[in-house]
């Protein structure tokens, strides 16, 4: 008797997946309809849900408040689609599977968010034709158009991030010849994320002569112990934290415990926001951080964002998110991707646009200081402006110090040494495209 | 009434030791590969292919190859993560740094390599068993997360770690659309099936089953139990590293060393704990529950209209996942296999089961 149950249940098995393998062919693409289709690789669960969400209820409200007042972009509405990545590279690439085809003409434009997504996602955006906008994060040579024809690593790289943060140490020192045998460690995310900078910091410690020491954090990056007991041993000058997620409080806390002063530690724009610092406390008084894009704080825009959003009870967070550095950056990653789709839509008509298209509006992007204050974003941004050659726009940034309740932003805009970026980008290109066999693109020829 | 081998005889010895001795059997097997080789290629969409079907074919490779280790010869490893790195990185690395490599040569060569891992980080279970020995592979993952992420050379000096291959064809036929990848994985995992269904009937792998039921005992009738463990290690870790350069090469494009922690390693040990340890068949089994199931969790609310937040339906996921697992385990602790067979067992008998 047992057993036939257990045979039936069996049988009901199998008959259920085989429905739901059924089901899992895509649902047919809907009317032609005047939609943008946004796809959202989103992380709202796991070790750096606690990062990944304001991100993505920054984009969210700000892709809500656009059809709640505009109705769109010219008219033409966004269509979101979440899906979990876990900041898990081979969930991510499921994810981009599953968003690419939907909406009118397609996914628009991919955000991961991750910079081991982005690489996955690297190959085959090409293949798909799909733009994809690492804002701050990402393969710091895609910043070459010519052979990363559909990266967009706008705002700044970790190359960026890195030279600029050896210029303000330098400067701090009272100018770059004083690095001259000063000791630097960069404690970095054991992940193509944390590696990243690495490229730039040892052609700059060759160049300035300052000693370069790599610590590596494995993920999560919660057991950082011997990592604090080499910088209790070493004492290094500076300490460069390049971690994401809970790495970043803990950090700041093994810190605490070492004795190493906080002011003397540099995170990157990835390790500056809330989350990093308030589980801290006390402790993490004096730490700074660089940002790019967008600080906290609140603008014409989040008063858009309240007024039609949050208000209706639309809103995707909590109201007090609002204005944290990392609602703030998604809510600019957001409006980088809608201005490009505008900047297209001027060329190709007020309708749904392919990826293609909106690559075009990415590669003519122009978000000058007149833009960016009829748009809102006045103070939450540096000037952007993009061309096919060059994929990045933007090499600037400042640093932030928490002062135990709030970031302040020096006013001094640092820029990154294009000298120094310019060729390392150009090399790891080339590499690149040896590599992969790439025929560099020919910018002259405009495409669609 | 339609599966059973009434009036079925063999005449031959070679008859009667064929995989498949029941016609219906065969019949079916070829029914499958003819659904898989060209009927799934006509009708699936190209998400089918590539975030479910080719994820779900090398999976199974690399739990076949687990289970010949656990399942047939009884040495626990929690190291195939690493074997799949060994393979991935050395395939990688034959293929870029010799001009004009054959793709499938390359894969060969990375399962050779991880072969080599494989047997060194089992000379352990010469002295130890069990769960010891788990802990003891437990060590070639840690090993191999360390080395591949801190050795430049093994990335060809790449700056971030993460490494990626060029455009992949096979004796001059292009392997770039999801059909192409599909079928090549196909065949490569249709084949190796076959082989490693051969190895356990024959006797190789009655060696390593004798060492797994009672090593002692073994030992007395004449099995050597070094060579019969390390050619286990040695197989299995071929398999896993082939596995391991086709997960690398075909389904990801590019990698980090992430890519085979250790949770990869538990997902396959689970893979075959719930397929069923010591079947073939339950290594595809396993596989579809580990890979397909989580996604169909995960989308599942979606189909079934219910708008639930993202973040609810991965935890959700979650929990149905884990409690499934669970379930499955006290329902049939032989695995998804067993559930098979029994069923085979009662349409022989069906309908008249008295």
């Amino acid at each position: 008797m047992r057993q036939t149950n257990r045979f039936k249940l069996a049988v009901a098995a199998t008959a259920a997946a085989g429905a739901l393998a059924a089901a899992l062919a895509p649902s047919p693409a809907l009317a032609q309809a005047r939609e943008q289709f946004f796809p959202m690789l989103v992380y709202r669960t796991g070790a750096y849900a606690p990062n990944g969400v304001p991100f993505a209820n920054g984009m969210h409200d700000y892709y809500k408040m656009l059809n709640a007042r505009d109705g769109g972009i010219n008219g033409v509405k966004i269509t979101t689609e979440e899906c979990e990545t876990g900041y898990a590279t081979d969930r991510g690439v499921e994810c981009y599977e599953r968003l690419k085809g939907k909406g009118p003409t397609g996914a628009t434009v991919f955000q991961p968010l991750s910079t081991g997504i982005t690489f996955a996602l690297t190959d085959k955006v090409p293949i798909d034709k799909i733009p994809l906008i690492t804002a701050g994060y990402g393969r710091s040579e895609s910043a070459n158009g010519k052979i990363f024809p559909w990266n967009f690593i706008m705002g700044g790289s970790y190359w960026v991030a890195a030279d600029i943060l050896v210029q303000h140490v330098g400067e701090k020192l009272g100018g770059m010849d004083k690095l001259k045998g000063k000791k630097i460690a960069l404690v970095y995310h054991d992940s193509p994320y944390g590696k990243e900078p690495i490229a730039l910091l040892e052609e700059r410690s060759k160049q300035l002569g300052f000693d370069l020491q790599l610590i590596a954090v494995t993920h999560p990056g919660v057991e950082q112990k011997a990592a604090w007991l080499q910088i209790r041993r070493d004492r290094p000058d500076f300490v460069f934290l390049w971690g994401w997620g809970v790495m970043n409080s803990t950090s700041i806390k093994e810190a605490v415990a070492t004795g190493y002063p906080r002011d003397k530690m540099y995170g990157v724009w990835w390790s500056g926001a809330e989350p990093d610092v308030v589980p801290a406390g006390d402790g993490a008084k004096g730490y700074h951080a660089l940002t790019f894009l967008a600080p906290a704080g609140r603008g014409k825009v989040h008063q858009d964002i309240i007024k039609y959003v949050h208000d209706k009870g639309q809103g995707t967070g909590p109201k007090d998110e609002i204005g944290q550095v990392l609602y703030n950056r998604g809510m600019v990653s957001a409006m980088m991707a809608v201005e490009a789709v505008r900047v297209a839509q001027e060329r190709f008509g007020k309708k749904s646009l392919t990826g293609t298209q909106v690559r075009w509006g990415m590669e003519n992007l122009n978000i000058d200081a007149a833009r960016i204050k009829a748009i809102g974003f006045e103070g939450f941004m540096q000037p952007l402006s993009t061309s096919c050659t060059d994929h990045m726009g933007g090499n600037t940034a400042q640093i932030e110090t928490w002062d135990g309740s709030n970031w302040t932003v020096a006013p001094k805009v640092y820029q990154a040494d294009m000298q120094i970026l310019k060729p390392l980008i150009d090399k790891f290109a080339a590499k690149y495209a040896a590599e992969k066999k790439i025929t560099p693109r020919d910018c002259a020829k405009d495409v669609e | 009434m339609l599966y059973r081998e009434n009036g079925q005889f063999k005449t031959t010895y070679r008859g009667d030791q064929q995989i498949f001795p029941i016609l219906q059997d065969r019949w079916f097997v070829f029914a499958v590969l003819l659904v898989a080789f060209v009927g799934i290629p006509l009708f699936a969409s190209e998400y089918l292919f590539r975030a479910i079907l080719i994820p779900f074919i090398i999976l199974s490779l690399a739990a076949i190859g687990l289970n010949l280790l656990v399942g047939y010869c009884g040495q626990i490893s929690l190291g195939s993560g690493a074997f799949m790195a060994v393979g991935a990185y050395a395939a990688y690395n034959f293929f870029v740094r010799i001009p004009g490599m054959n793709l499938i040569l390359a894969f060969v060569l990375g399962g050779l390599c991880a072969m080599l891992v494989g047997v060194v980080f089992g000379i352990p279970s010469l002295r130890i068993r069990g769960l010891y020995l788990a802990v003891a592979t437990l060590a070639a993952q840690f090993f191999s997360d360390w080395i591949f992420s801190r050795v430049a050379w093994f990335t060809n000096n790449s700056s971030s770690g993460s490494v990626s291959v060029p455009q992949l064809s096979v004796f001059g036929i292009s392997v770039s659309t999801p059909v192409e990848k599909y079928l090549f994985c196909l065949t490569l995992v249709s084949v190796f099936a076959l082989l490693a269904k051969n190895l356990v009937r024959g006797h190789i792998g009655r060696s390593w089953m004798a060492i797994r039921d009672m090593d002692v005992a073994a030992e007395v009738i004449g099995i050597r139990p070094v060579h019969a463990k390390l050619t286990a290690f040695a197989v299995s870790s071929f398999y896993i590293g082939v596995a391991g350069a086709m997960w690398a090469f075909v389904h990801l494009g590019s990698w980090e060393p992430l890519a085979f922690d250790v949770n990869r390693s538990l997902n396959l040990l689970f893979m075959i704990i719930i397929g069923g340890l010591g079947s073939v068949m339950g290594s595809f089994f396993g596989a579809a529950f580990i890979v397909i199931l989580p996604i169909l969790l995960n989308r599942g609310p979606e189909w079934l209209g219910i708008p639930i937040s993202t973040a609810a339906a991965t935890h959700l996921e979650f929990m149905i996942f884990g409690s499934l697992i669970v379930f499955f385990l006290i329902v049939e602790p032989h695995g998804l296999a067993r559930l098979w067979s029994i069923g085979k067992e009662k349409l022989r008998l069906w309908p008249f089961p008295h």
